[in-house]
C-alpha cells in the first residue's frame, strides 16, 4: 500500500554532497542532470528553464539554469553563490550544494562544502586539472569531506578516450594523496550534458566498469568516525520559572563527538566540575540516550553553575578535550580585509564568543606546488596556518579528531561579516 | 552507525537554529501566517524551549485577504502554545498611505506585505525574524543562507551574503540592521507533510479536500467570494479542491484534489509534478525572477 511511501522516505538517511571544480567544468549542469534524470524537476520548473534557455540564446535546454537561480547568474552563465537542492531516491535523501567555480567566489564554495560528506570535483576532460580544481580539492579535504568523486566531464568532446580519462584520474588521485589530509578518490567518466554515466550507465565507455555517479552516491558509506566521547556546547539554560516545572533546569545544545546516556557522568568544562545526567530530552520528549547531531536538553542530578559557552564532556570519553587560550589552526580566509599578525577579530567556537588576536602566521599553502610559503598576511580566498590568542579559554578538539569541536569562525569587528573558517590543530594554555 | 533518520536530522537542525538565534539576538519574533510551514516552524520553536514557554512573540503580517479558516486556526494555535500574537496589518499601511494598493481584478496585496513587515519590525524593535522559507520553494530561495541579513531598508543583497561555514551561526548585526532566520531551509514540501503526520499536527481545514466555488484564471483555481470576483466570461463552478499553500486569498490558487487527510496528501505530494508555488501562487509566476525581486525589496 502506498501510504508507506511517505514513511519510507522519512526513514532514509541523508547524504550531503557538494560540487567543486573550475568555472565552466559543468557543475550546475551536472546537478541539473541529476535532478532531471531522478525526476526531481517539476514540470513548471522545466518549462521555465526551456523558456529561459531560449531567452539567453542557449542551443539546447540549459540544465544549469535549474540551479543558477539569481538573475546575475543567469545573465552571465556563471554560478556566484551556493544553491542548495534536494532530491531523493528509494535508497537515500540527498542535500546538494552547488558551489561556484570562480576564484573570487571561493568563500561561497567553502560555505557549500563545509557540511558535505562527499565532494564531486568536476574536471573538463579537454582542459584537465586546473588551479581551481586543486584549490577546491584542497579545501574540501581540509574541511573534512570523507571522499572525493572526480567527475571527468565532457567526455563526449574527447571521443570517450580512455587514455585522457586515466591521465586526469591519476593526476587528481596523486594530488589528493599528497595533501595534508588525504581521502579516498574515485574517478567517473561522464557527460553531464548528455547524461552518460550520471544516472544511467553509458554505452560509450565500455572500458569503464565502475558505477554511474548516482549509484556511487547511493552506495557510498563513510567509515564510521572514531568517536572522541560525548560533548555538548551549552546553547542556553532552559528555566521555566514557575508552574509545574518551577524546579526544572535544563541545558540545551547539540551532541557531538559521541553520545550521552542517562546516568552518565559529565565534566563541565572549563571549570572541571562533575555531575551526573538525570534526564535527556529530544524534541520535547524524554530519551534514554542521545548521539552525534541530536539537539537535546540535559538535566543534571545536582544544581551546579553552568552557563552558555560551557561544554559538557563525557568522562568515559576516549579523548580528553584541549582547554586553553592559545590556538593553532588552518584558516580559510573569506573577506577582503586581510588577516595580519596583530589584527583583532571576534571569534566564535561552539557557543562561546570572545576576542581573538593573531599572534603569528606560520605559512600560506601554495595550492599548486603544495609548498608552505612564508607570509605576512592571508588574503581573500587563501589558506594558511595561523596562531591566535583568545580572550578566554575554549574547550576544543583537533578538527581531524572531532570536526564539531574543532571548528571556529573569525568575525570582522567592523562589518560583522564572517571573515575566516578555522580548523583547529592545537590548543594550549 | 548512526540510526538518525532524515526527518530527525532536519528536526535537530531546525531546533538548534531556533535556539541559537533566540539566544544571540535581543528581540526576535516568529512570523506566523497559519500556513503549514509556519505551523511546523512554530511547533518546532515550542519544542526547542520546552518545558519553558516560547521566549519570543509571534507576528502575523495580515493582508486582510485571509481565508476565515486560517484566521481561526491561527488564533487557536497561538492560544494553545501560550504565545503572544502581534498583528501587522497591511490594511493599516494602506490607510496610513504607506503603500498604494493595486487595482483591477488581478490586484494582490502580497507585495505590499514587505512594507508592513519592515514597519512592524521597526515599531516593535524586532532585530530578528524567524520565517518558514524553504530552499526548495524557489530558485532565489535556494540561494539564501540560513541567516539572511537585511539592511536598514530590509533589503537582501544576494551578491553580498555572509559566508556561513558549518552550522556555526554568526548572528551579529549592527544597530538598524535585521536578520531573517530560516530554520526550515533544508526541508522540502514532503518533509513538512511528514513532520505534520509524525507529530499529528492540526492544520487549517482548507489544506484538505473540500468543495468550493471557484473560477479558473491563468490556469489556477481561485475561490470566488472574498477578494476574488468573477470577471466577465468567467463562470464560477463547484470543484473538489484543496490548497497546497495558504497566502493572500487574492493570489493563492487551489488544486483539484480528493486528498482528505495527511496520508492522502503525502501520497499526492510525493507524486506531484508541479511545484507548490508554480501551481498555486500567481505572484511567483509573474516573471522569471519575481521572488528575487521581492526579496531585494524586503520580502520574507
Amino acid at each position: 500500500m502506498s501510504t508507506t511511501t511517505g514513511t519510507a522516505v522519512a526513514l532514509r538517511s541523508t547524504l550531503r554532497v557538494a560540487t567543486a571544480g573550475s568555472v565552466d567544468d559543468g557543475k550546475s549542469t551536472l546537478i541539473g542532470r541529476l535532478l532531471h534524470d531522478t525526476k526531481t524537476v517539476f514540470e513548471d520548473q522545466l518549462a521555465a528553464v526551456v523558456k529561459a534557455s531560449r531567452r539567453y540564446g542557449d542551443g539546447e535546454t540549459n540544465l544549469a539554469l535549474l540551479t543558477d537561480g539569481l538573475r546575475a547568474e543567469r545573465e552571465q552563465g556563471i554560478t556566484i553563490d551556493v544553491a542548495h537542492r534536494y532530491f531523493a531516491t528509494p535508497q537515500r535523501s540527498f542535500i546538494v550544494a552547488d558551489t561556484p567555480g570562480h576564484a573570487q567566489y571561493t568563500r561561497n564554495m567553502v560555505t557549500g562544502a563545509s557540511n558535505a560528506d562527499v565532494a564531486i570535483v568536476l574536471v573538463d576532460a579537454r582542459h584537465g586539472v586546473l588551479e581551481q580544481t586543486r584549490r577546491h580539492a584542497f579545501i574540501a579535504t581540509l574541511l573534512g569531506v570523507k571522499s572525493i568523486v572526480v567527475a571527468v566531464n565532457k567526455m563526449d568532446l574527447v571521443d570517450w578516450d580512455e587514455t585522457e580519462f586515466d591521465l586526469i584520474a591519476k593526476e587528481v588521485i596523486e594530488y589528493v594523496q599528497a595533501l595534508p589530509t588525504p581521502v579516498p578518490v574515485t574517478a567517473i567518466p561522464l557527460s553531464a550534458l548528455l547524461g552518460d554515466n550520471v544516472v544511467d550507465a553509458s554505452s560509450n565507455t565500455p572500458w569503464y566498469d565502475g558505477p554511474p555517479l548516482l549509484q556511487w552516491l547511493e552506495e557510498f558509506d563513510a567509515d564510521p568516525r572514531t568517536e572522541v566521547g560525548g560533548r555538548l556546547h551549552v546553547q542556553r539554560v532552559i528555566r521555566p520559572q514557575g508552574g509545574e516545572f518551577a524546579d526544572f533546569r535544563g541545558y540545551a545544545g547539540v551532541v557531538n563527538g559521541g553520545g550521552f546516556a542517562v546516568g552518565d557522568e559529565v565534566a563541565i568544562e572549563p571549570s572541571g566540575n562533575r555531575a551526573t545526567i538525570k534526564a535527556l530530552h529530544r524534541a520535547g520528549k524524554p530519551v534514554n540516550s542521545a548521539e552525534n547531531g541530536h539537539a537535546v536538553v540535559i538535566e543534571l542530578t545536582t544544581t551546579i553553575d553552568v552557563a552558555r559557552g560551557d561544554v559538557f564532556v563525557a568522562t568515559e570519553g576516549t579523548v580528553v578535550p584541549h582547554i586553553g587560550e592559545s590556538v593553532e589552526a588552518e584558516a580559510c580566509w573569506m573577506v577582503d580585509q586581510p588577516l595580519t599578525v596583530g589584527s583583532r577579530w571576534w571569534f566564535k567556537h561552539g557557543t562561546r564568543t570572545g576576542r581573538a588576536t593573531v599572534t603569528a602566521i606560520d605559512y600560506r599553502h601554495d595550492l599548486a606546488s603544495l609548498d608552505r610559503e612564508p607570509t605576512e598576511s592571508l588574503e581573500l580566498n587563501t589558506l594558511g596556518r595561523v596562531r591566535l590568542l583568545l580572550s578566554e579559554p575554549i574547550v576544543a578538539d583537533r578538527y581531524i579528531d572531532n570536526p564539531e569541536g574543532g571548528r571556529m569562525i573569525l568575525i570582522d569587528e567592523a562589518t560583522n561579516s564572517t571573515a575566516g573558517a578555522l580548523m583547529i590543530t592545537a590548543v594550549t594554555r | 552507525m548512526s540510526t538518525t533518520t532524515h526527518l530527525e536530522s532536519l528536526t535537530d537542525e531546525a531546533i538548534t537554529i531556533i535556539r541559537e538565534v533566540a539566544t544571540e539576538c535581543q528581540n526576535p519574533v516568529l512570523l506566523f501566517s497559519g500556513g503549514k510551514d509556519s505551523a511546523v516552524l512554530l511547533h518546532l520553536a515550542v519544542l526547542a524551549f520546552a518545558p519553558a514557554r516560547l521566549p519570543f512573540p509571534v507576528m502575523h503580517v495580515d493582508t486582510g485577504h485571509n481565508f476565515a479558516e486560517v484566521i481561526e486556526y491561527r488564533d487557536q494555535f497561538v492560544r494553545d502554545v501560550g504565545a503572544r500574537l502581534v498583528i501587522a496589518s497591511v490594511q493599516e499601511s494602506i490607510d496610513k498611505g504607506r503603500v498604494v494598493e493595486d487595482t483591477g481584478p488581478r490586484a494582490s496585496r502580497n507585495r505590499l506585505q514587505s512594507v508592513t513587515l519592515l514597519d512592524a519590525m521597526i515599531e516593535h524593535g524586532f532585530d530578528a525574524a524567524f520565517g518558514g522559507g524553504r530552499r526548495d520553494e524557489d530558485k532565489a530561495r535556494a540561494k539564501e543562507r540560513i541567516l539572511s541579513f537585511r539592511d536598514h531598508q530590509g533589503r537582501w543583497d544576494p551578491r553580498q551574503q555572509r559566508p556561513e561555514p558549518w552550522d556555526v551561526l554568526n548572528a551579529r548585526i549592527r544597530k538598524g540592521e535585521q536578520l531573517r532566520a530560516f530554520p526550515l531551509s533544508n526541508w522540502t514540501e514532503l518533509d513538512i507533510w511528514q513532520y505534520i503526520a509524525v507529530h499529528d499536527l492540526a492544520l487549517p481545514t482548507i489544506y484538505y479536500s473540500h468543495t468550493r466555488t471557484v473560477v479558473e484564471r491563468d490556469g489556477m483555481l481561485l475561490a470566488v467570494g472574498g477578494p476574488v470576483v468573477a470577471e466577465p466570461g468567467e463562470v464560477p463552478y463547484e470543484a473538489v479542491v484543496r490548497y497546497r499553500t495558504v497566502g493572500d486569498a487574492s493570489c493563492t490558487g487551489a488544486v483539484e484534489s480528493t486528498a482528505a487527510n495527511v496520508h492522502d496528501v503525502i501520497i499526492e505530494v510525493a507524486a506531484a509534478r508541479i511545484t507548490e508555488r508554480g501551481a498555486t501562487r500567481a505572484d511567483d509566476t509573474f516573471s522569471e525572477s519575481a521572488m528575487e525581486d521581492r526579496k531585494r525589496e524586503g520580502y520574507f
